[in-house]
């Protein structure tokens, strides 16, 4: 029975690890232009299937396509923040946030449109996962968490170390006092859009590894992302990393453990729900996040 | 090609696609209660729609061992029904949400919606899963065919006008000036003391009902309903694009643009229907783009939609 | 010579006017004092300086330039530096990365400034890497002056920086105020604790809804009956 929690601790860890990557991009872009990114799952779609036209275009393996597909994806976010979200920076944010459901719908059909509807895999074939004490996991899965580890490490040098990263973090915390301060604001929104995008497009990459690609790929993992973004605490880069990890780790947990303690039913069909459920708590009970933030 | 483009324009004035057109603004007649009146940001509106409908339903439909019910009783108690129990959802909702700012509640609502969805489409004793329901009795039906959506369509047509003057009315009321002064400067309001929760749970509960109608009227129109019908495209944001792109604010700018943009969706299909199949579903997805394009074109460039909100009783938004 | 020049300002925050008819003038090396009743404009009147509150009427030359309409960006690159009354910190960032984004316009090396800035308070320096959100008001205070010194500012201007203070802390941001002033900067602040504020200030405006009532040196004003009468409590 242990073993088997463990299990789901790890599956849990996974999907957290595909959330962190997102929630990291929602949170800086929610704190420094104030709104919640819709669009943000289908940034994960888009990059997960620019890998997959890389690697047909190419016949390149999956780590090759990787970079493709997060620098494709980062210039996607780029021409949609300068065709549509800066035109709209000085209304209210609320119409940025209408916009970027509008953004989501057309990446989401674009997807459609270019690639199909079906269902399709970047390698097929099945490998056997490896086993210890009892544990399985795959290969790419083991990947996908060093990468996501990796990721991470490489993000905080860039927000602790750099003189951009410090200021995005400023402006996270305080758009309007970043401002006057005399911070360029301008070159801050263009790196979130970098750093959100391209960490999008890794976790897309990440999940469509570990699952299928398909259309919904983003949308379906939006609201575990929104979740892990309010529970982290809106603008807290590290945070949304914590909050990822509670709401892949909880979600997994509670669709699987009625299982090991023998049910005869399951809440796999209700992850979403239980992501959820977590998160309106959380909206009521402190708005802020779990470690403090703004409001 | 041109007689295609003149049969698609011809089409867009059958009373079928009338009547879709009619409960669209049914819908968006709801939603403007909630975003337009009070500046409340439900993006679940596919969670009440589904409510009215799937109530709708199963109070009509003959007894069955497929879902619960049917009750087989008339559709006039259905529709009823519907309304009770979106707006009874709303309540509940509403009770925990209402506080919540804006684009908080964007997301609290959308959850909602699709744990609506992942109900009706996972508790097959309830809703026949992904099935769906069918059978579902139609007001006209000894009709033929023609005549039966004509008819509809009256029956829609009418509802919309009589919503239409009764939300006006209720606009134009205390109770509606109040919201607008919630709407606009909702620090000042808030000083006026607790009434505010009260007025806000009001028009959600309202709106949400209104949409639940809506969703009976769908579903006593076309017969079946299955989750799928409440994804958030259909069931929530193009709803949202027909209330901004018509205006928010007032009532007729929700109907033009429901009639305005199901047109340009319907007209879209006329004109698809001549590639070949094989390419169907590209072409359904290219459509939503250009959807989402209005959507965006009409936040740059027309932000308070076609027929803004009138000046004298309603102040511009900001 | 006057640094500031700020003459009939009109203008609010979209309905009336808040400002009408404010001027304000600031010499080179002046302490200059802002009083008047809750709700006057005076906080306004400073955004209106550094660009935050739209002006339909009325002029800002500082320095020999006309710098009516510039943003808050614009006017710290020509060291006009502004320190608001709440919300001047980024409470996430250390007290070092504070300063550090306070020399964000500054392309040269600064460590000479900051350890300028850490001599002048030096809890600072011994709290560098402590989070500005979790310090005292007061210190968190000095963090919000420290980070508007480190471009080397002209005229600072500081809205309330005692407000909620204790009185050992308020005396003794009003001394570092003296001794920044002697740094050669000037300085324009709004102030609550008017006589304390008054005492240190070589002049003082008391506006009163949005226009200038009194304008006279710091120790005048103070001994002024009718100002002393409406705000210094006696
Ligand atoms: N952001 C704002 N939007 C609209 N009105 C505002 C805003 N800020 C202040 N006001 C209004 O402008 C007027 C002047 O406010 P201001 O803050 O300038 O006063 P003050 O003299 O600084 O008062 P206090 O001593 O309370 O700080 C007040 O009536 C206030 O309600
Ligand atoms: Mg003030």
């Amino acid at each position: 029975m242990l073993t088997d929690i463990l299990q789901l601790l790890i599956y849990g860890i996974l999907l957290g690890s595909v959330i962190a990557l997102s929630a990291v991009g929602v949170s800086l872009i929610f704190g420094i232009l104030r709104f919640a990114h819709f669009a943000h799952g289908d940034l994960m779609t888009a990059g997960a299937y620019f890998a997959l036209f890389f690697m047909t275009a190419t016949g390149a393996s999956i780590w090759l396509a990787f970079p493709f597909a997060v620098l494709a994806a980062i210039l996607v976010a780029l021409a949609f923040d300068r065709v549509v979200y800066r035109r709209l920076r000085r209304t209210r944010p609320v119409i940025l946030l209408i916009a970027s459901i509008g953004v989501a719908f057309i990446l989401r059909n674009a997807v459609l449109v270019i690639w199909g509807p079906d269902i399709t895999v970047y390698e097929s074939g099945i490998k056997p996962p490896m086993r210890f004490l009892g544990l399985r996991i795959k290969e790419d899965q083991l990947i996908i968490i060093i990468g996501t580890v990796l990721l991470v490490i490489l993000l905080s040098l860039f927000l602790q170390r750099t003189r951009m990263g410090k200021a995005m973090r400023a402006m996270a915390d305080d758009p309007d006092l970043a401002r006057i301060t005399g911070i360029d604001t301008d070159r801050v929104i263009l790196w979130t859009w970098v750093i959100g995008a391209g960490l999008a497009a890794a976790g897309g990459v990440f999940l469509a590894l570990d699952t299928r690609l398909q259309p919904t790929l983003g949308w379906d993992i939006l609201l575990a992302i929104f979740a892990a973004t309010i529970l982290g605490g809106i603008g807290k880069p590290y945070g949304a990393i914590a909050g990822a990890m509670v709401v892949g780790i909880s979600a997994e947990l509670g669709a699987g453990l009625p299982g090991v303690f023998g049910a005869d039913w399951s809440l796999t069909s209700y992850k979403p729900a239980i992501t959820f459920l977590l998160m309106v708590a959380m909206l009521l009970w402190r708005p802020q996040g779990l470690v403090g933030g703004r409001a | 090609m041109m007689e295609h483009v003149g049969a698609s324009l011809i089409y867009l004035l059958d009373p079928f696609v009338l009547a879709f057109a009619g409960i669209y603004a049914v819908m968006a007649l709801g939603l403007n209660v909630q975003w337009g009146y009070t500046g409340q940001f439900n993006i679940g509106v596919a969670g009440f729609f589904a409510a009215g409908a799937y109530t709708s339903a199963i109070l009509t439909t003959a007894p069955t061992d497929n879902h619960l019910g049917g009750f087989a009783l008339p559709i006039v108690i259905g529709l009823a029904g519907a309304v009770v129990v979106s707006g009874l959802l709303a309540l509940l909702i509403g009770l925990i949400t209402i506080r919540l700012r804006e684009d908080y509640l964007a997301i609290a609502t959308i959850g909602l919606a699709e744990i609506i969805r992942l109900t009706l489409k996972n508790e097959d004793w309830l809703s026949n899963g992904t099935r769906g329901v069918f059978a579902i009795p139609h007001p006209f039906q000894g009709m033929p065919a023609d005549e039966r959506n004509l008819a509809y369509f009256v029956l829609v047509a009418v509802v919309v006008v009589g919503l239409y003057l009764l939300l006006e009315r209720a606009r134009r009321a205390p109770w509606g000036r109040a919201l607008r002064a919630l709407r606009e400067r909702e620090s000042a309001a808030l000083a006026a003391g607790k009434n505010v929760d009260r007025f806000r749970l009001e028009a959600f509960v309202l709106g949400s009902a209104v949409m639940g109608l809506g969703g009976g009227l769908y579903a006593h129109f076309a017969g079946f309903i299955s989750p799928e019908v409440f994804e958030p495209m259909f069931g929530t944001f193009i709803i949202w694009v027909m209330l901004i792109v018509g205006g928010a604010g007032n009532g007729k700018g929700a109907i033009l643009g429901a009639f305005v943009i199901w047109w340009l969706y319907t007209f879209t299909t006329g004109l698809i229907s001549l590639a070949p199949v094989k390419y169907a579903t590209q072409l359904g997805a290219l459509r939503v783009m250009l959807v989402g394009a209005v959507l965006i074109a009409i936040l740059l460039w027309r932000p308070d939609g076609l027929l803004p909100e009138s000046r004298d009783v309603g102040g511009k938004r900001k | 010579m006057t640094l500031l020049a700020a003459e009939k300002l009109r203008g609010g925050y979209g309905g009336a006017d808040i400002l009408n008819g404010t001027t304000l003038r600031v010499g080179a090396s002046e302490i200059v004092v802002i009083v008047g009743p809750n709700g006057a404009g005076k906080s306004t009147a400073l955004k209106a300086l550094v660009g935050l509150v739209s002006l339909r009427e009325g002029r800002i030359i500082f320095g020999d330039e006309e710098v009516t309409g510039l943003r808050a960006d614009q006017l710290a690159a020509r060291k006009l530096c502004y320190v608001p009354q709440e919300k001047n910190v980024f409470a996430s960032l250390t007290v070092q990365e504070n300063l550090e984004m306070g020399a964000f316009l500054r392309r040269d090396d600064f460590s000479a400034r900051m350890e300028q800035i850490f001599d002048l308070f030096p809890v600072l320096k011994e709290r560098r890497r402590q989070a500005a959100g979790t310090m005292s008001g007061g210190q968190r205070q000095m963090v919000a002056i420290g980070r508007a010194l480190m471009l080397e500012p002209r005229l600072l201007l500081l809205d309330e920086p005692t407000a909620g203070l204790s009185p050992k802390f308020t005396e003794m941001i009003f001394t570092k105020i003296v001794e920044i002033n002697t740094m050669g900067v000037a300085v324009l602040m709004v102030e609550q604790n008017a006589r304390d504020a008054l005492a240190i200030a070589h002049r003082g405006y008391v506006l009163v809804m949005g226009q200038n009532r009194f304008e006279d040196t710091g120790p005048a004003l103070a001994a002024n009956p009718e100002v002393a009468h409406m705000f210094l409590g006696g």
